[in-house]
């Protein structure tokens, strides 16, 4: 189904190309229609053909294995954004969900965090983390591109948990309670059970904005070795190769691609003895 | 000793605001080991409200709650009695086997003494079979079984049951009334039973608590004689008949502004309403 709805795509883009003003075009007097040229939009077989081609003249590396190698790089910084957000998520949720009075206190404080730019903040945290030292730590860069990935990361966590958490019936809740369970058991035992459902939806979306965190801040704080830099790299070369920025494009959306596809596989081992028609 | 003791108990929430609602005023109840006994009465008379002080699952506003001789926030811990609620309630992570052993599990027990006790609990429900299914995969009647028997499992004294056969059909439901007296006969529990059917409550009681409301309290006592062995018979006899009418007209005088009490369809849809 998946390689069925890309081959639609591709087809679409070609039949535009075709049938699109090369210009661009008016609808209703406003220039809404993008050119259909092959700078504005090369051939989707150009754009594969890049990834055969030498990066630069004289290079002996590929663009394939220039893209992949970017992409592993920025996997790892995206799996620990993703960690780490989730881990501060989490966390977060279980406190909200203990006292009353820190969900209200929080929680319009993490809404607020949210809208904050991310690349007005990239460069703070950067140089935060550079002036951090502690017992000989060096601060790595990467580290800070990493935890501008957590921090889009660990809001649809914290809130998806702390619903999920809250979710358990107050029937089961009063059961734990006549077995004078404790609140810490009857967390373990009922009520993170009983938020999966809630939590599998918010890693998803804590998967992507960890990709988007970590590909944006390697742009923003000139990270090398990643493929956001390859994006900003090979978009400044587009009057001369259009086709090429591409390639990275699409290395970024393999990378949350695969992202999506660990968090489906924990999402089928965790709901492996619910009711299927729950599943999500 | 007595199983359970409520002295003089009273409950009010809100107290001192326009929300006030006195759940119940000055109640007292005793129950002897080994007796079953049914609450009854239309919505709001507190009667799960009295099933909760009893459980410590709520505190009186007054009065005292002894189960076992000793106050109920002590029983609680010391899990004297087991629970079983309306809907069973059941984990649907859990597999029934694991369901069973949950309480154990809270108490600290060890693998394979859980594991036999769970099997063991299983015979008594008589679903030993199904021991490696979810809960999901059984039927309405199945799963309030595996509820009794995890309510039953650390063996308990004591069994406080919120209508547990409320979501079930009315054959289901005479099966399992037989099932619950059972069980009970085989484990000399004592049982303390919320429901709003009325030959539900003559057909497994030694005494039928009838309860009013606003403000919630007990109005009739009444003893049913219908023997300790009862059965498809016990349904047809006389007494059965003479217990139903007179806990109808104990009920009467009782009547909610809204209830009917007469009229079984009337009631089930403002007892839907108020669970809202």
């Amino acid at each position: 189904m998946f390689i069925l709805s890309i081959a639609l795509v591709a087809a679409l883009w070609e039949l535009y190309k075709v049938i699109g003003p090369q210009d661009g075009g008016q609808l209703l007097g406003a220039k809404i229609l993008p050119r259909a040229n092959d700078r504005a939009m090369p051939h989707i077989w150009d754009m594969l053909s890049r990834y055969g081609r030498r990066e630069v003249r004289g290079s002996d590396r590929k663009i394939w294995s220039v893209v992949l190698a970017g992409g592993w790089f920025s996997f790892r910084l995206v799996l620990a954004g993703f960690i780490l957000g989730a881990a501060v998520g989490v966390g977060l949720a279980i406190l909200m969900a203990r006292f009353k009075i820190v969900e209200r206190g929080l929680l319009p404080y993490l809404v607020v965090s949210q809208t904050v730019p991310l690349i007005a903040l990239a460069p703070l945290v950067v140089s935060w983390g550079g002036k951090l030292q502690l017992a000989g730590f060096e601060w790595p860069r990467w580290l800070s591109v990493s935890i501008l990935g957590a921090f889009l990361a660990f809001f649809p966590v914290s809130v998806g948990t702390l619903k999920g958490l809250t979710s358990a019936p107050a029937e089961s809740i009063e059961l734990m309670n006549s077995y004078a369970s404790s609140w810490r058991q009857t967390l373990l035992k009922l009520r993170f059970p009983a938020a999966v459902p809630f939590m599998v939806p918010a890693f998803k979306l804590a998967a992507s904005g960890a990709v988007i965190g970590v590909v944006v801040a390697e742009i923003s704080t000139g990270l090398k070795g990643g493929i956001g830099r390859l994006v900003i790299e090979y978009a400044r070369e587009a009057t001369g190769d259009p086709a090429k920025v591409f390639t990275a494009v699409f290395g970024a959306a393999a990378l949350g691609l695969a992202m999506a596809g660990i968090i489906a596989l924990g999402d089928i081992y965790l709901m492996r003895n619910r009711p299927k028609e729950t599943a999500t | 000793m007595s199983a359970v003791n409520v002295t003089a108990a009273s409950k009010i929430f809100n107290k001192g605001t326009t929300k006030q609602v006195d759940a119940l005023l000055d109640v007292n109840l005793t129950v002897e080991p080994g007796e079953f006994i049914s609450l009854i009465g239309p919505s709001g008379c507190g009667k799960s409200t009295l099933l909760r002080l009893i459980a410590d699952l709520l505190e009186p506003t007054s009065g005292t709650v002894t189960v076992n001789g000793k106050p109920a926030a002590q029983a609680r811990l010391d899990q004297d009695y087991g629970m079983a609620f309306q809907h069973a309630g059941l984990f649907d992570w859990r597999n029934v086997a694991k369901n069973i052993e949950l309480p154990l599990e809270l108490k600290g027990w060890d693998k394979e003494k859980r594991k036999s006790r769970a099997m063991e609990m299983l015979e008594l429900v008589k679903l030993p079979e199904f021991a490696e299914l979810h809960p999901w995969q059984l039927s309405g009647g199945m799963q309030q079984r595996i509820a009794i028997a995890r309510a039953l499992a650390a063996h308990p004294s004591i069994l406080l049951m919120d209508e547990p056969f409320g979501a079930l059909d009315e054959m289901t439901r005479e099966y399992m009334q037989g099932e619950l007296l059972r069980i009970c006969a085989q484990t000399s529990t004592t049982v303390v039973f919320v429901t709003h059917s009325i030959p539900e409550a003559v057909y497994l009681s030694n005494r039928v608590v009838v309860m009013s409301p606003r403000p919630g309290r007990i109005t009739h006592l009444i003893e049913i004689n219908l023997g300790i062995v009862r059965g498809e018979a016990t349904r047809a006899s006389n007494e059965f008949f003479h217990g139903i009418t007179a806990v109808r007209e104990a009920l009467r005088g009782t009547r909610g502004d809204h209830v009917d009490d007469l009229d079984q369809a009337a009631k089930l849809v403002t007892r839907n309403v108020d669970d809202r």
